[in-house]
């Protein structure tokens, strides 16, 4: 058999089909889910972690791993619902502060050849502290542009669904179509050839890892946008879930293979996985378990693709 | 070469001397009045550090990529079992301990499984199993608060000739761990496997069987661990582990083991998780806010790691 489909549309081949049937099960266990208002509910979570999912993907992209993902949107959620709302300018200049130490994060990883994971692990515990000196209790208030944008209402699809392909394809474009994601990929695939290139590495984790803070500063201000106001502790939890999700969308821990469109479309399955449990009415005990049960089952698909994929080759 | 020429080079000596140094700048402020308390102190909770740190150091030597997350999940659900089987009565320390280690094989077993038979990476398949087993912990636990039997209450909170009990446990499983790495063929295979799994397969080394014994070994240890603090608090708690992830890689890294693999040492393990204990207490005896505790603890460990890591190039 000729290969018709492409290696890139393979591996988004099995998290869109994880998604899809994901999403048939919900809407048959409940119709009224097949709506506008039902979908913007079932995804409106999604559209942060899609952002906080890409900016994990762009560490994982250059071989590296970032372990204050969670912390990190958290901080940024509650700069949003403090500085950003009231005293604009204040609000931005943090936030363009907090995208320059992730850039100089990169290059301090590069130089002084340290492991990401710790570095980040410490990063981590900053984020937390500074989110901790901004809120102390929860509070604060999301800015009024913020809450109208995640609250917009367009034609045709909610607008859950209209900012995760707008984030998908703008992350696809940059990562997969500009010649800075080329050498991003690259850095990731073969650092010594990019560098025999004639290209900067320090330049290119640098541009790498402030990318990564950009999109999850988004992740934050959208998430925000939709809570209204802000905790310390609110995003935790992206942490893990950015990584699985970079991971169910097809992407490799190490050789820069990875694909933005699919870390969005495993962002949506692992958001819709929640709903679908508590419309299986599965005990609310069970459901962080069923969440890593769905993992398992869609990697083990994934490898079962792979065979097959393999055993085509080598006829 | 001098003795601190030597002792320089020694991947150890940095978490022991930024132990000290912290240990020492808390004395200085408390004017020595403290001095035994805080030491007390510090070995008591770096001996639950120690215990998971020590097999998460087994895991990370496997090599690149290789790491467990499944660590907090089973020191819950070890430690809800275990207290849950018990129910205060003293007569049923030893089944308790043993559901325990049970609890640890069971997870080690079902990580390595996933790892090997669905090929997906370590770390993406402990995330999914401590996911199962964050569920029945929560699943079997329910919200009770069980006491743990009178003795084993009395031994973990107790100390001996002045050190506490679960330090000596510590000191003992470290012995062992130690006694595993360096002198036994099973410790040469794993640091074998770490720097190069296709060569330890070629050089005969059963490469599976050692990364299944380990994956065993780190969650047998945190059940442990797990059985042991739910012991010292008073009972188990769903969150009583959340706080080890970040420490059992943190003081691993921190105590001069090789994050790309390979190269693993024990000493650093104490000398790393005293200083993790003692930073807070640092900060705390300051009396500063939770706040600018957290972003001290944080700077300090990214110094930390700026001044011992970064030492062999070529390392990830």
């Amino acid at each position: 058999m000729k290969r018709w489909i492409s290696a890139d549309a393979l591996r988004l081949a099995i998290p869109a089909l994880s998604l899809t049937v994901l999403l048939a099960a919900v809407f048959w266990l409940q119709p009224r889910a097949m709506s506008y208002v039902g979908l913007n509910l079932l995804f409106n979570l999604a559209v942060p972690i899609a952002l906080a999912t890409i900016a994990q993907m762009l560490i994982v992209s250059v071989n590296d791993l970032d372990l204050s993902m969670g912390t990190f949107v958290s901080f940024v959620a509650c700069v949003t619902a403090t500085f950003l709302r009231d005293a604009p300018l204040v609000g931005v200049l943090i936030l363009a502060g907090a995208v320059a130490v992730y850039a100089i994060l990169g290059v301090v990883i590069y130089l002084r050849d340290l492991p990401s994971i710790v570095v980040t692990l410490g990063m981590s515990f900053v984020w937390a502290g500074l989110a901790v000196l901004l809120l102390p209790a929860p509070g604060g208030q999301a800015p009024d542009w913020a809450r109208a944008l995640m609250t917009m209402k367009p034609p045709v699809a909610p607008m859950a669904i209209v900012a995760s392909i707008v984030i998908a394809i703008v992350a696809h474009l940059v990562v997969m179509r500009s010649s800075l994601g080329v050498l991003i990929r690259g850095v990731g695939g073969n650092q010594r050839s990019v560098e025999r290139a004639g290209w900067s590495v320090v330049a290119t984790r640098a541009a790498a890892y402030g990318l990564a803070g950009v999109f999850a500063v988004l992740a934050g201000i959208a998430l925000v946008g939709l809570t209204t106001s802000a905790d310390a502790n609110i995003a935790l939890r992206y942490t893990l879930l950015s990584i699985a999700g970079v991971i169910l969308g097809g992407g490799e821990f190490i050789g820069g293979r990875v694909s933005p469109v699919g870390a969005v479309i495993g962002a949506l399955t692992l958001t819709l996985a929640g709903s679908f449990l508590s419309f299986l009415r599965i005990s609310p005990d069970w459901q962080i378990g069923a969440q890593g049960a769905i993992l398992i089952v869609v990697l083990a698909l994934r490898l079962l693709l792979r065979r097959v994929e393999n055993w085509e080759k080598g006829r | 070469m001098t003795a601190i020429a030597r002792l320089s080079q020694k991947p150890w000596i940095w978490s022991w001397f930024a132990a000290f140094v912290v240990w020492f700048a808390t004395i200085v402020v408390t004017g020595g009045a403290s001095t035994f308390g805080l030491s007390q102190a510090a070995l008591t909770f770096a001996a639950f550090s120690i215990i998971v740190g020590i097999g998460q150091m087994f895991v990370i030597t496997l090599g690149p990529g290789n790491i467990d997350l499944s660590v907090p999940a089973t020191m819950t659900l070890a430690g809800t079992v275990a207290l849950k089987l018990m129910d205060v009565d003293n007569a049923m320390i030893v089944p308790g301990l043993l559901v325990a280690v049970g609890i640890g094989i069971a997870v080690g077993i079902g990580n390595y499984a996933l790892i090997k038979a669905l090929r997906i990476p370590p770390i993406i398949a402990t995330l999914s199993m401590s996911f199962i087993i964050q569920s029945t912990a929560i699943w079997t636990n329910r919200g009770l608060r069980i006491k743990p039997p009178s003795v084993l209450a009395e031994f973990t909170t107790s100390a001996t000739l002045g050190i506490p009990n679960v330090a000596i446990v510590a000191l003992l499983i470290s012995l062992f761990a130690w006694f595993l790495l360096e002198k036994t063929i099973y410790g040469r295979w794993i640091s074998a496997i770490g720097q190069s799994m296709p060569a330890a397969r070629m050089a005969g080394i059963p490469v599976d069987g050692t990364r299944f014994a380990t994956y065993v070994f780190c969650a047998v240890l945190a059940s442990l661990a797990g059985y042991l603090l739910a012991c010292f608090s008073g009972g188990a708690a769903l969150n009583m582990g959340s706080e080890y992830l970040l420490m059992s890689i943190a003081v691993v890294v921190i105590g001069g083991t090789a994050v790309a693999g390979g190269d693993s040492n024990v000493p650093g393990i104490w000398g790393a998780s005293l200083f993790m204990f003692l930073v807070v207490s640092m900060l705390n005896t300051y009396g500063l806010g939770a706040g600018i505790r957290l972003v001290m603890t944080g700077l300090i460990i990214i110094s930390v790691i700026l001044l011992a890591g970064g030492r062999q190039p070529g390392t990830r």
